[in-house]
């Protein structure tokens, strides 16, 4: 009898919950009998508002620099090596951070980055590269990863400043012009194909097609 | 009379002579005329020569030098970004000048499938150029030039 009662209570839990599940479907699908359905629209939508832009504010704070280099992984390898690059310090002063490059400008493909970035949270959690030699031996999968990104979307990173439309060769030095007539306005290489490697060090490049 | 003459010459021609030692001296045409002691305001740095046009070398053995700006090219353990260009198997595609055949050449003079290692750090004789005036002029005659100077007309 005693041995039986737990296992009668645990059975009894599991009903309740389903019974619980079942009363709160029977609660969302009938009509309300207290509110008004002014109130229920209204405050659905302000409620709405708020969430959406509570949603969207604490996306966009993902998407700063500052965010990015709160983690060490970032601060202490990638991001050292992007500040002494064009990107970071120029004639013009325009900056190019973090998430221009690596996460995309439009809405849903910015959604499924930040979905795959969640394995990252996981990585940095458990220490898949919290020291500088994980880094540097991890270095040529995680630029791979990229490269292959830049290669699926045509550099479309890049072409949100630099579009092959607006750019004047002539004001390109000779052998820039030559090389983007031949290879990017006709389509044949894209951007990433030949500028690897312009805001970070490159990783051990033997067998990555164009290198020795 | 005529000897303390000739002391007051003596006296002013060394005055005269250590003057204008001293002032040599003292400006230098690197330097300019900051004391040695001082460290003088740095000078403005100049374009990168980068009309991507052979230059002609002074001797054969020359390292030939580089016609265009190579700023955040990687040349390092991992990745060397002169090669995307002009290694052998790169140059169809980028038209650059191949890597000399003699880069391919170990100390023993054994030639190896691409670039010896010890050849590998182009920047090590291979320099970009700069646009600017230099400080002190270089009356350098190239070979040609010397032997039609010796024998003008006659035969090389």
């Amino acid at each position: 009898m005693s041995t039986a009662e737990p296992k009668a209570a645990r059975v009894g839990f599991f009903k309740r919950a389903w019974q619980f599940v079942h009363e709160l479907w029977d609660v969302l699908i009938s009509p309300s009998s207290v509110f008004a359905l002014g109130a229920l629209v209204l405050g659905g939508f302000a409620a709405g508002v708020i969430f959406w832009g509570g949603f969207n504010t604490a996306l966009e704070i993902t998407n700063t620099e500052k965010f990015c280099t709160s983690c060490h992984e970032m601060r202490d390898n990638v991001f050292q090596e992007l500040k002494s690059t064009i990107h970071f310090t120029n004639r013009s002063g325009v900056r190019a951070s973090c998430p221009d490059c690596h996460v995309p400008h439009n809405w849903t493909d910015k959604i499924a980055r930040k979905m795959q970035a969640s394995q990252e949270v996981w990585g940095h959690l458990f220490g898949f590269i919290d020291t500088r030699e994980k880094f540097l031996d991890k270095r040529l999968e995680l630029a791979l990863h990229e490269w292959a990104r830049f290669k699926a979307n045509d550099s479309l990173e890049c072409r949100n400043c630099h579009s092959a439309e607006s750019m004047d060769i002539t004001k390109q030095s000779p052998r820039a012009a030559v090389a983007h007539e031949r290879f990017l306005f006709t389509g044949e290489k894209t951007c990433i194909d030949c500028h690897k490697g312009i805001a970070h060090h490159l990783p051990d490049m033997r067998g990555v097609p164009g290198w020795q | 009379m005529t000897r303390k003459l000739a002391l007051v010459l003596l006296i002013s021609l060394l005055a005269g002579g250590t003057s204008s030692l001293l002032a040599q001296g003292l400006t230098s045409a690197l330097r300019g005329p900051t004391p040695l002691n001082d460290e003088g305001a740095a000078p403005p740095m100049t374009p990168m020569r980068n009309t991507a046009e052979r230059e002609m070398r002074n001797y054969p053995e020359q390292p030939p030098v580089i016609p265009h700006a190579i700023d955040g090219y990687q040349i390092d353990l991992n990745s060397n970004k002169c090669l995307t260009c002009h290694a052998r198997a790169r140059t169809g595609e980028s038209q650059a000048p191949m890597v000399s055949i003699t880069h391919f050449m170990d100390r023993d003079g054994q030639f190896l499938a691409s670039i010896s290692p010890r050849r590998f750090f182009c920047t090590e004789c291979h320099v970009p150029q700069n646009v600017t005036n230099p400080p002190v002029s270089n009356d350098f005659v190239d070979i040609d030039t010397m032997l039609s100077q010796a024998a003008p007309g006659g035969r090389r």
